[in-house]
């Protein structure tokens, strides 16, 4: 990716080069189309050469047990009971949201450890992470994770690198089913809706579209067959950057850091103005004849 | 009696540890204000870089704690407020202007400084604790996120009331002329003690500082 592409950074606080636009990218998860075979694993695994530690078998299909520092995207499974009596197996494909508003880069306190394109894919710029966490605390979803290898976290980069060529991610790629697509975030923005009204004809009633406002949207979509429930598959409801987080990194850090330069500040002015406290020698000769 | 020049008012250990402390803080003040914000990033340069800075930061923070918690034993039991540091509160303006007329009579230490040791303690203890909650990769992710991001918060606003709070007690030093020297050389002068902790001098020279019986 150009430098020119970045539009946010993180611990940086003047603009970021803003001249360029490029078309908002997202990628569309349809719960619906997908059949837990893993392909996007692998194919994430083979495109980004990353290789996960063999697991074990703990009785789920789950495997890995959850995302990890070379486990960037992960089938999770779902056995619940949405109505009385009716059991429903649902897939979801876990990875990171690229959040328009991404709490990872507002929390992390490295420049340029995090960066925002404009095309909307949030990435780790590996060399400038110090292994704080505090991109953990800040992600609304559970997404990164911290190696215990190097202490740098990692997470789905959105294939930064395939799609500055015009390709999509290797997930989409790779999906047998078609359940992943990729393109504009307009385009698949209307796509998503358009599916989310077949399956709503078909009779999932509560299908639609998982788009959360709270984060400003978000460059992974998913069309879920129960949107008024996303906690069935593991995704938070209403998700927003936590209001500890903003607390934290807002207006109050830079009114902070005022106030300890003006702390010191006004002990110069005050001993400019009104001066030190002396004790007169004289004054220890007077105490010595009031003694004597 | 005799009338010694200078009185003893700290020992060498007590001077040591208090040192330490003040070590530690510099160090872990800088680390951590390197992370806090953006633009004292630079900070972390004086570590070795980001990364560094991240893990030394704690380490230096507990080492500061524990020196803290002997500084906070040895001071507690003469921190204690009283009715006359109460009232002594009450003309704090006057105090700060310089304007040392009909103060109630100060001890080892005035209300200012009991105030300071009380913020010190509370600070240390927050940050510590916090501290521990937001440790990576040791100890945040046993701790819930949730907790993790009120630590951090924690964190953050208890570290700047320290920050203030030591640059008023590095400038009470160099307002207050001679004080420095307890810490230094561990003694003040006669005249300074007299005169900023006539109580305390009392005590030390023999209950017969001259506030006794006239005033």
């Amino acid at each position: 990716m150009q430098s020119q592409d970045i539009v946010a950074r993180s611990g940086t606080t003047t603009p970021s080069p803003s001249v360029r636009q490029t078309t908002e990218v997202a990628k569309l998860i349809d719960e619906s189309k997908c059949i837990g075979c893993k392909a996007c694993q692998v194919a994430c695994m083979n495109w980004n050469d990353l290789r996960d530690d063999v697991g074990t078998n703990v009785g789920v299909y789950d495997n890995p047990q959850d995302l990890t520092p070379s486990s960037w995207t992960l089938m999770r499974f779902f056995e619940v009971e949405t109505e009385k009596d009716k059991l429903e197996w649902l897939i979801r494909k876990d990875g990171c949201m690229h959040c328009a508003e991404p709490g990872c880069l507002q929390a992390c306190p490295s420049p340029g450890a995090i960066v925002k394109y404009s095309n909307g894919i949030v990435d780790f710029i590996s060399e400038n992470c110090i292994g704080c966490g505090y991109c953990v605390t800040g992600c609304p979803f559970n997404v990164p994770r911290i190696s215990k290898a190097d202490n740098k976290a990692y997470k789905c980069s959105l294939c930064s690198d395939r799609v500055a060529v015009g390709q999509a991610p290797a997930c989409v790629k790779t999906c047998p089913t078609g359940a992943i697509s990729f393109g504009s975030k307009e385009d698949m923005s209307i796509y998503a809706e358009k599916r989310a009204g077949e399956l709503r004809e078909r009779g999932h009633k509560d299908a639609g579209v998982y788009d959360p406002k709270g984060v400003g949207g978000t460059h992974v979509m998913y069309v879920l067959k129960h949107a008024d429930r996303p906690e069935l598959v593991g995704l938070p409801k209403d998700p927003s950057v936590s209001t500890m987080v903003a607390l934290w990194k807002g207006a109050t850090k830079p009114i902070a850091t005022a106030l300890m330069g003006m702390a010191a500040f006004a002990g110069f002015l005050h001993y400019v103005m009104v001066g030190p406290k002396e004790v007169a020698e004289d004054e220890a000769n007077e105490n010595a004849k009031e003694q004597a | 009696m005799s009338d010694p020049k200078y009185i003893e008012r700290y020992t060498p250990k007590e001077r040591g540890n208090h040192w330490i402390v003040a070590l530690c803080f510099i160090l872990a003040a800088l680390s951590g204000l390197s992370l806090f914000h953006p633009s004292l990033f630079f900070f972390s340069g004086l570590f070795g870089g980001g990364p560094w800075a991240r893990i030394l930061h704690p380490f230096i923070g507990v080492a500061m704690f524990l020196f803290f918690c002997i500084t906070m034993a040895r001071f507690w039991s003469l921190n204690k407020m009283t009715d006359a540091d109460r009232t002594w509160m009450k003309s704090i303006k006057d105090v700060i202007m310089n304007r040392e007329k009909d103060l109630p009579e100060i001890g080892k230490y005035n209300a200012g400084q009991k105030y300071m040791f009380w913020l010190m303690v509370t600070c240390m203890w927050l940050l510590i604790a916090s501290g521990i909650m937001m440790w990576r990769p040791y100890f945040a992710a046993s701790f819930p996120i949730d907790l993790v991001r009120v630590a951090v918060v924690v964190h953050a606003a208890s570290a700047v009331v320290l920050v203030i709070g030591i640059i008023v007690h590095v400038y009470a030093t160099i307002w207050v002329k001679g004080t420095l020297r307890a810490m230094m050389r561990g003694n003040v002068s006669a005249a300074w003690a007299r005169h900023h902790h006539p109580g305390w001098y009392r005590e030390v020279t023999g209950g017969n500082g001259g506030n006794t019986g006239g005033k």
